[in-house]
């Protein structure tokens, strides 16, 4: 035990000498908690558009205006020359051309069937996918909107208009505005600590590998063991420290509701560091120098990322990709996070899940000790 | 001359012994593309939902079975009551669950109208939102069979939307250019920004500097390996997205390889500014992954469009180099848009070049005294 406190004061006092990298592990997590947050959404704030309008009616006019009413859309410039328009959308100066066919008015007051073009640029596919989906239920209320009118005038009796409607009544449970800062902030959260876990811990035994330090504490009668755990603790207190943080801000901050235990997500989480920490100081152990650790980790964290579900859908995965998925402890550290934070999901939900981390973690920590060679 | 030949040659030398890193390096792009290629995409297939079906008449039966043959939904659970809702969710699989109150179809056939509550995990909202986008127009669809009088002399507005330059909003389109800025800030500023701490914090800088190269010599040696490094890397990344996800390439090879170039040289000089300031490997690889690595898959639109953020972060994605690059590729890969759409987007890369460049020359130089 003596061993392991002495290695643990060395840690300390070595990171706390580096006074380039407290702010890099204090405050720099708080800012991008802060930044990337806001940045994470799928909402549609403002999609300029062309509209080109050969009927110039009242009606036409009052479906453009529609469409601007709803805050989403905002008319750039109104034109009758449609490689005008087609110009500016490969510019990129409008992500969409709308255009009103002649005779809208009369035909659709007659109860015509009609439509209106709309030529989404569908470089950036989910803006596009959202303006069009927008687009059409803003469509749809304006349909509601005259339905009365044009039965009035078209005489199509109102019996088989309202014919068998059946509605999708919907409601959105856990999340009921659809915010997604709510969904977004715990995922972050996971992503900041893994990588100050990942990364300062497959640096720090390849450094003093590559500084020649090593040689000395290979010479002290320090088992692997103690060697490796003396390594852990100073990251997995910093680690566990950030995300207090960052569970505060989430909290009175962003105001996300906290449904589940506070605890059983520490708990979680202290587990979940020592298995990302244990990947680390593995990857310290089999590589010769800091480059080629870094590049190593900045890889793996890559995959783990884009593959964790944060941003795309695991379930939209194909199957194998799916499967993958299983090996990703940053995937199951964030649905964890987010059943206990957003749905109050208890240990009888996760435990299957937190089992698996353990398992990972004592995978990792028995590979990084037996890979950490006191022999040169 | 001959001393700065001597140099690259080393720098070359070094990366190429470093079997491993090499491996990662190249091995990467591919393994990358392929992964991201098939595995990330927006849409949802087999989303796990549950009904609860009240009524168990022909037509609830005949609507599950329409929603069950959807590729977008798998339904997973038939429920008995609303008391098992809850608990569905939180184990977390299941993401919607479907109801169908007692007497459905006696309420369409009397009352010509009746509600299906779709209750759903909005702990994601996109995702949420999505499935009630699907579910409804399954629904539509059947209401509008159930009367086909209505439907053919169909009333009203419609909408014929037409998808420009990626028809079929294939994702991997749109991943490609992002997935080439994080390849190219991973190797080019990352490396770079290393390598050169590297040589400080092993002393080595002591030994270039008294050498008879000049710093800007020693700095141009430094990047030109990686330079090389990235710009195989982006050939490979475009022959996989050509040939494997028949990524279309609309607009001219030579712009795309200039501003790949271009790119490259706004990763490196990124990377040589955090080692200009940063004193050893650990700060320089954790602010280039905080500064680079997370605003590069961020901030950039690779995933979120820029235009969906809150206004000051617009304003900070306009520093972020990916923004601008994944404009200039998107554009000319999908477009076909040359440089006198894209001259904006180019001027602002170069300016951001220059400045770093110049940033890092100087702080270089300071270090000399």
């Amino acid at each position: 035990m003596r061993t392991i406190k002495f290695i643990l004061q060395k840690e300390f006092l070595q990171i706390f000498r580096n006074r380039a990298m407290l702010p890099i592990l204090f405050v720099l997590p708080v800012i991008q908690l802060l930044v990337l947050s806001f940045a994470a959404t799928y909402e549609l704030k403002e999609a300029s558009f062309s509209l080109i309008d050969y009927d110039q009616s009242s009606l036409s006019r009052e479906l453009a205006a529609q469409f601007q009413a709803t805050g989403y859309f905002s008319l750039d410039h109104e034109t009758f020359h449609i490689e005008e328009a087609l110009r500016e959308l490969e510019a990129g100066d409008v992500n969409m051309i709308m255009t009103i066919p002649e005779n809208f008015s009369r035909d659709y007051s007659l109860g015509n069937a009609v439509s209106i073009q709309m030529l989404i640029d569908a470089v950036d596919g989910t803006k596009a996918g959202m303006i069009q989906s927008y687009g059409s239920s803003i469509i749809q209320d304006f349909n509601k909107n005259h339905i009365l009118d044009i039965q009035l005038i078209s005489q199509v009796s109102s019996q088989t208009l309202s014919q068998s409607q059946i509605e999708l009544v919907p409601t959105n449970w856990y999340n009921p505005d659809l915010d997604y800062v709510t969904f977004m902030v715990p995922g972050i959260l996971v992503i900041l600590i893994s990588m100050i876990g990942l990364f300062l811990s497959g640096m720090n035994i390849v450094r003093e590998k590559e500084i020649g330090t090593i040689e000395q504490l290979n010479v002290t009668p320090i088992k692997k063991i103690h060697f490796i755990t003396g390594k852990i603790v100073p990251f997995w207190i910093i680690g566990m420290f950030d995300l207090v943080i960052g569970l505060a801000l989430a909290r009175y901050g962003f105001q996300i509701p906290f449904l589940g235990s506070l605890t059983l997500i520490l708990f979680v989480a202290g587990i979940y560091l020592i298995v990302i920490q244990s990947l680390g100081l593995f990857i310290s152990t089999v590589t010769g120098t800091q480059q080629q650790a870094m590049f190593i980790a900045w890889f793996i964290m890559v995959v783990f990322i884009l593959m964790g579900g944060l941003f795309t859908p695991i379930e939209s995965m194909p199957a194998w990709a799916q499967d993958l998925t299983l090996a990703n402890p940053v995937a199951w550290f964030i649905k964890i996070m987010r059943m206990v934070l957003l749905k109050g999901a208890g240990w009888q939900e996760i435990q299957h899940m937190v089992l698996l981390l353990i398992g990972m973690g004592v995978l990792f920590y028995g590979v990084a000790i037996n890979r950490y060679k006191k022999t040169s | 001359m001959n001393a700065f030949r001597g140099f690259v040659i080393k720098e070359f030398k070094q990366i190429y012994r470093d079997k491993r890193t090499l491996v990662v390096l190249f091995g990467m792009p591919v393994i990358m593309m392929i992964l991201f290629g098939f595995a990330i995409r927006n849409e949802i297939q087999n989303a796990e939902i549950a009904v609860l079906d009240l009524s168990k008449d022909s037509m609830t039966e005949e609507l599950i079975q329409k929603i069950a043959s959807n590729p977008s939904f798998s339904i997973t659970h038939y429920l008995q009551a609303y008391s098992e809702v809850e608990p569905l969710f939180q184990q977390g699989n299941v993401k919607a669950v479907l109801i169908f109150d007692q007497d459905f179809e006696q309420k369409v056939i009397k009352y010509s109208s009746a509600d299906i509550q779709m209750v759903t995990d909005a702990t994601d909202p996109n995702m949420a939102r999505l499935l009630q986008g699907y579910a409804s127009s399954i629904i539509r669809d059947y209401s509008g069979d159930l009367s086909p009088e209505a439907s053919a002399g169909r009333t009203g507005l419609t909408a014929d939307i037409r998808m420009m330059y990626n028809p079929e909003l294939r994702s991997v389109n749109l991943f490609v250019p992002g997935l080439i800025a994080v390849i190219l800030m991973l190797i080019s500023a990352l490396m770079t920004s290393i390598s050169i701490t590297r040589e400080k914090e092993m002393g080595n800088m002591e030994i270039l500097l008294v050498s008879p190269l000049k710093p800007y010599q020693i700095i141009i040696g430094k990047i030109i390996p990686y330079l090389i490094l990235s710009l195989i890397n982006v050939c490979t990344i475009l022959i996989l997205a050509i040939f494997i996800f028949d990524v279309p390439f609309e607009g001219s090879y030579l712009l795309f390889f200039a501003e790949s170039i271009l790119f490259i040289l706004t990763a490196l000089s990124l990377g040589v500014f955090i080692s200009a300031v940063a004193n050893n490997q650990q700060t320089a690889m954790m602010v280039s992954l905080t500064g680079l690595l997370l605003p590069t898959i961020l901030l950039s639109g690779f995933i979120f469009p820029v235009s969906s953020m809150p206004f000051p972060l617009q304003m900070i994605s306009h520093i972020i180099p990916a923004k601008w690059f994944l404009i200039i590729v998107r554009s000319i890969m999908l477009k076909g848009g040359g440089i006198s759409i894209l001259w904006f987007q180019t001027t602002v890369l170069v300016g951001i070049t220059l400045l770093f460049m110049g940033l890092s020359m100087k702080k270089f130089n300071v270090r000399l005294q």
